[in-house]
């Protein structure tokens, strides 16, 4: 890409490489992305988990 | 002496001294390997320049190399995090090596992917069995097998110390994945920039790689603290503190 004015469709093309190099790009965002969301995930799920059984202590407690 | 050190570890590991310093922390260290992150793809895709062998498929090595490093590094972590568990019995360092192995085990697979995406256009095909990728993909089972061992088992310290011991013994295999390009005649390529001397990069190309690999280092602290606290309000959920802050939630 170097020497010659830059343009996106060069870009995308990867000098023919394209399906190798964004699929890798691709898969390792959508990893990436899951490893965020599954982990944030998880938190909210352990809340409520502990919440109701809190809830559940204290009805059969009164 | 020993003991003040000793009472010093003990503050420090404690989970709930942890939760309340993590809780800060998680979002500085999520921004920096954001802008870190997205400053080295910037650097990699569009400045650096294109390999005089390998044109721009090159360019996978951005993400394959820093994720084949923190499938290392992670292991390490995990494997001494539940050695100390083991050992000294601070419950914290489970709580670490436990959230570290699917983050590990995610770097793992992005790396045999993109070495697979990598290889076909280089090698003309996605795999071999060559001495590098097999004790990679070796390395993928070695997470899967801890996590295994950590859902299957009920009582959480029979499950820390089961599956503790199997992460200890993989070790093993963490050598044999770093050398195994010296040891054996692999397709896969020597290290360019882990060498005695120069490393054999262009400083354009070295700089986005170390760049990625430090955003990614930088995703894996976000992540293993945001899991790490999760073990923590799991595995002590029946405490009071944990009730009074999970209230609040």
């Amino acid at each position: 890409m170097n020497g010659t004015e830059f343009s996106w469709s060069t870009f995308f093309a990867m000098g023919g490489y394209a399906t190798f190099v964004w699929t890798s790009y691709g898969l390792t965002a959508v990893v990436m992305a899951l490893n965020v969301i599954l982990s944030l995930r998880q938190r909210k799920q352990i809340i409520r988990r502990v919440k109701r059984a809190v809830r559940r202590e204290k009805l059969q407690t009164q | 002496m020993f003991r003040a050190i000793w009472a010093w570890i003990q503050r420090f590991s404690s989970p709930k001294y942890f939760f309340d310093m993590s809780g800060k922390l998680v979002p500085w260290f999520a921004i920096a390997a954001a802008l870190i992150g997205v400053y080295g793809l910037y650097l990699g895709l569009f400045v650096a320049p294109t390999d005089y062998q390998q044109g721009e498929s090159y360019r996978i090595i951005y993400i394959h190399v820093p994720a084949a490093w923190m499938s290392l590094f992670i292991y390490v972590v995990m494997a001494v995090s539940a050695a100390i568990g083991l050992i000294w019995q601070i419950r914290l360092a489970d709580m670490v090596a436990s959230a570290s192995a699917p983050i590990g085990a995610s770097f793992t697979f992005i790396a045999l992917v993109t070495g697979s995406l990598w290889g076909k256009p280089m090698w003309g095909t996605y795999w071999v069995w060559d001495a590098r990728l097999t004790s990679e993909l070796i390395l993928l089972f070695l997470y899967f097998g801890y996590m295994a061992l950590q859902s299957a088992i009920e009582d959480q310290r029979t499950a820390d110390k089961a599956s503790g011991l199997l992460a200890i013994v993989g070790v093993v295999n963490i050598p044999i994945i770093h050398y195994s390009v010296e040891w054996w005649n692999t397709l896969h390529q020597g290290a360019t920039v882990a060498r005695i001397g120069k490393p054999s990069i262009d400083i354009n190309m070295l700089v986005p790689l170390l760049l990625m690999a430090l955003a990614f280092k930088l995703f894996y602290v976000a992540v293993v603290l945001v899991r790490a606290r999760n073990e923590v309000l799991f595995r002590d959920r029946s405490r009071r503190w944990v009730r009074e802050i999970i209230e609040k939630l």
